[in-house]
């Protein structure tokens, strides 16, 4: 049963045969994953194995797939690359454009080849029409797992210059990306009857277990905090905590607890202080990771990544691809534009990623330019305008073309 | 429309050419223009640039007519008031000029600077104890893997294949050039050439990374594998592993024989190519051949971090050293294009299109090109077809 469900979650692209290796090399893979990696890519010498090739960065300059997404996406995006150019970030575009109304997979597959080659992508959200046949999966979902991009990272922290009801938080969610309810398995077994299957498997859960308290040391944080429902699916959310707790073990110097999913979002708008980093399966997470951008001020406040072994993905936290407010110029660029700082810091050009954010953050405190998302009636092009100035003061470089 | 106090103010916080680096740092050191640059950035000015700080560059002239095209470079961006400022280091075989310090001292300007600017070190040929010149050396210090010669024919000058508009990709860190030679028995030589798989899958990524780039439609891989059946194999194999990323972009091979007669014969099939190190090396020299020689192809290396720029063909020329008669149009197409890789367009388009309409008028031409005119004639008209309005 485990098998079956593992080799249906897992990616059409991987070979039953690397199934059985990976899971062969289960236990070295947790313990050295670069190892483990290095055994794969020598195991395979045909030519039908997938490459892993070399990131695009030629002469320190990098080639990033952006992704622009529908709604307020590719405004965002055009603002980003805009910040960029006039900062002198040493990042160039590749422009992916792909359309949510086609039911082929032409486009996305595209989009996920050219994250493959550049290892790096920058997106906005791809709406996804509920109308269409059940065969049609998310976009977004389809591209996270398919790139197997396990952990979603979120970082919520009240910003000074913006009004809400609770203050100082400061939560790291870290959400599993790639299976749970997501798993797109649906079937209608008996008329009327219909089982979605909710799959959890040890080697993901020790995965993005091991993932947050990596995160934790290095940011070093204190306390993590695992979000389950373990009372009510006593052996898929149990599996879930339970391999938490294998990973907490080699964690001495973090502080682990868990807490049932219910009183966590109960917790989290009382008093969410008391949290530090938060790690949880797919689901839950989409839950909490929006009841936290909302304590903090909305959806455009918040950036979002996904990371994985081979590559990695910035978005907004929330993943909403904001129709209303769509060509209006007055949506809240500031997820986005932090998004792009993250992305920044992955690719080590942390200088820029400073200046950018640094410039953000300066702009939230003028009330002025707030966006009518947090009370304000600001436009989007006099936030970047100000972000810009800002950078023109306290950056290295800027390039201004008139 | 520039007003006097706007020009002059623009010019001050980022016009300067002469070398500062006390004022002038890199990075987020302190030592920022003041107040009232600031002020004047902020009133726009139109088809005009404002860039803070200059841009710092390694220059390398080398040997033969390097220094002189690096003069013309100089005095260009001098007249276009280009926010970049060199450092110049000599390093040179030839005259004695070159030695492991001199490297250090070049390898950490372009660590610092990332870019880099070089005429061609000259390699003798004379045995002397080393077997890898002092251009190898450098290329392996800074693992400038790839070699790009976009070639392009210049409109105004006619030769016998026109509108051409091809690019040569070459790996030049290992093959041939491993420097590896020894003699096993007396009387015979083995040099030994290194195909490895990790670099053939970087430049061949490098070659269609680029094709994406640049919008183009086809990358075609140029090999010996009937002959060289494991090492040119293995380029190949590792070649058409890279092309299934990028489902978009046609990919071909050819045989180098094949396609050196193909080249001169019927140019405009190939779009992208890309080769180890040795063919590329010859193939770089017989496309330039195709355009109007070495004086006019521009030619860039990268490494993962950095980009030096330099001309397609790498010949120091020394037998025109001093008599003012060097084509600068490979050189300055070639700054242009770092100027571009810089992020500063502006400037990078002023200075290619000024050279392509001095060449296109036909006015003034160097000897190679069938004219008259000596090196400062070309840089002068340069200068003049700008279309900048110089403050000095």
């Amino acid at each position: 049963m485990q098998k079956s469900s593992m080799s249906s979650c897992c990616e059409s692209l991987y070979s039953s045969i690397e199934i059985v290796f990976y899971y062969g090399r289960l236990v070295l893979l947790l313990l050295d994953p670069k190892v483990a990696g290095s055994t794969l890519t020598s195991g395979c010498s045909t030519l039908d194995c997938v490459f892993q090739p070399p990131p695009a960065k030629y002469g320190g300059q990098h080639t990033v797939t952006l992704i622009p997404g529908d709604g307020i996406g590719p405004e965002l995006l055009n603002h980003v690359r805009e910040v960029f150019r006039f900062s002198c970030v040493p990042v160039d575009f590749e422009v992916v454009n792909v359309n949510s109304s086609r039911a082929d997979e032409d486009d996305i597959n595209n989009a996920i080849t050219a994250i493959r080659r550049n290892g790096v992508a920058l997106k906005g959200n791809i709406e996804t029409n509920h109308t269409m046949p059940p065969s049609f999966k998310s976009r977004n979902n389809l591209m996270r797992t398919s790139l197997d991009l396990y952990a979603n990272m979120m970082h919520c922290q009240s910003l000074p210059g913006v009004q809400t009801r609770h203050k100082n938080i400061d939560i790291i969610i870290i959400r599993e990306n790639t299976e749970g309810e997501y798993s797109s398995l649906e079937h209608e077994s008996v008329s009327g009857v219909v089982e979605s299957l909710k799959i959890i498997t040890r080697l993901n859960s020790l995965r993005i277990a091991d993932y947050a308290f990596r995160l934790a040391r290095e940011k070093g944080r204190r306390r993590v905090t695992a979000v389950h429902k373990a009372n009510i699916m006593k052996l898929g959310d149990g599996l879930f905590l339970q391999c938490c707790r294998e990973v907490a073990s080699g964690y001495p110097d973090i502080t682990f607890d868990s807490m049932i999913v219910d009183n966590t979002t109960m917790q989290l708008v009382c008093k969410p202080q008391q949290f530090d980093v938060m790690v949880m399966p797919n689901l839950y997470g989409n839950v909490v990771s929006n009841v936290c951008a909302g304590l903090v001020g909305g959806p455009g406040l918040v950036p979002g990544a996904n990371y994985g072994r081979d590559y990695a993905m910035f978005e907004t936290a929330t993943r909403n691809t904001g129709k209303s407010i769509a060509n209006k110029n007055i949506a809240n660029p500031t997820a986005m534009l932090l998004a792009s700082c993250l992305l920044l810091d992955h690719l080590k050009l942390h200088e820029y990623a400073t200046t950018i954010r640094n410039a953000i953050l300066t702009t939230m405190n003028e009330t002025r330019l707030h966006t009518p998302d947090i009370g304000g009636q600001g436009t989007t092009s006099e936030v970047v305008q100000s972000i810009m100035n800002i950078i023109q003061k306290t950056g290295p470089r800027t390039v201004a073309y008139y | 429309t520039h007003t006097p106090s706007e020009t002059a103010c623009s010019i001050r916080s980022c016009g300067e050419l002469e070398p500062n680096p006390a004022t002038r740092g890199e990075g987020t050191h302190p030592g920022r223009d003041a107040s009232p640059s600031q002020a004047c950035q902020r009133t726009p000015e139109r088809s005009s640039v404002h860039a803070r700080n200059t841009f710092k560059v390694t220059m390398v002239p080398g040997d033969g007519v390097g220094p002189e095209l690096m003069r013309a470079v100089r005095e260009v961006f001098k007249a276009a008031d280009v926010p970049v400022e060199f450092e110049e280091i000599h390093i040179s075989e030839v005259h004695n000029m070159a030695s492991e310090e001199k490297l250090d001292q070049l390898f950490t300007s372009v660590r610092n600077n990332g870019v880099a600017i070089k005429g061609k070190i000259n390699n003798p040929m004379a045995y002397k104890g080393d077997l890898a010149s002092y251009e190898m050396k450098l290329r392996r210090k800074l693992d400038l893997f790839a070699n790009v010669v976009h070639v392009t024919s210049l409109p105004g000058y006619s030769t016998r294949h026109n509108s051409l508009d091809l690019v040569i990709i070459r790996e030049q860190t290992e093959g041939e050039y491993s420097s590896l030679e020894h003699e096993s028995v007396k009387g015979v030589i083995e040099s030994l050439k290194i195909i490895t798989r990790e670099k053939s899958h970087r430049i061949a990524k490098f070659a269609f990374d680029y094709a994406t780039k640049k919008g183009r439609s086809k990358v075609t891989a140029v090999h010996k594998a009937n002959i060289m059946k494991l090492g040119d194999g293995l380029f190949l194999q590792s070649c058409a592993e890279v092309a299934k990323l990028y489902p978009k972009i046609k990919f071909e091979n050819i045989i180098i024989d094949n396609c050196c007669m193909q080249l001169v014969r019927n140019p405009y099939q190939f779009d992208v190519l890309v080769m180890p190190n040795l063919y590329g090396n010859i193939i770089d020299n017989l496309a330039a051949g195709l355009v109007g020689g070495a004086g006019v192809v521009p030619g860039e290396s990268y490494s993962d971090e950095y980009a030096v720029f330099e001309t397609g063909a790498r010949h120091p020329f020394a037998q025109a050293v001093g008599r003012n008669i060097a084509n600068p149009t490979a050189m300055l197409l070639s700054a242009a294009n770092m100027l571009r890789h810089l992020n500063l367009d502006y400037h990078s388009n002023m200075v290619s299109e000024a050279v392509k309409r001095v060449i296109k008028q036909g006015k003034v031409r160097t000897k190679d090109l069938g004219g008259y005119c000596t090196t400062e004639d070309f840089v002068r008209a340069v200068v003049n077809n700008l279309g900048h309005q110089s403050v000095y």
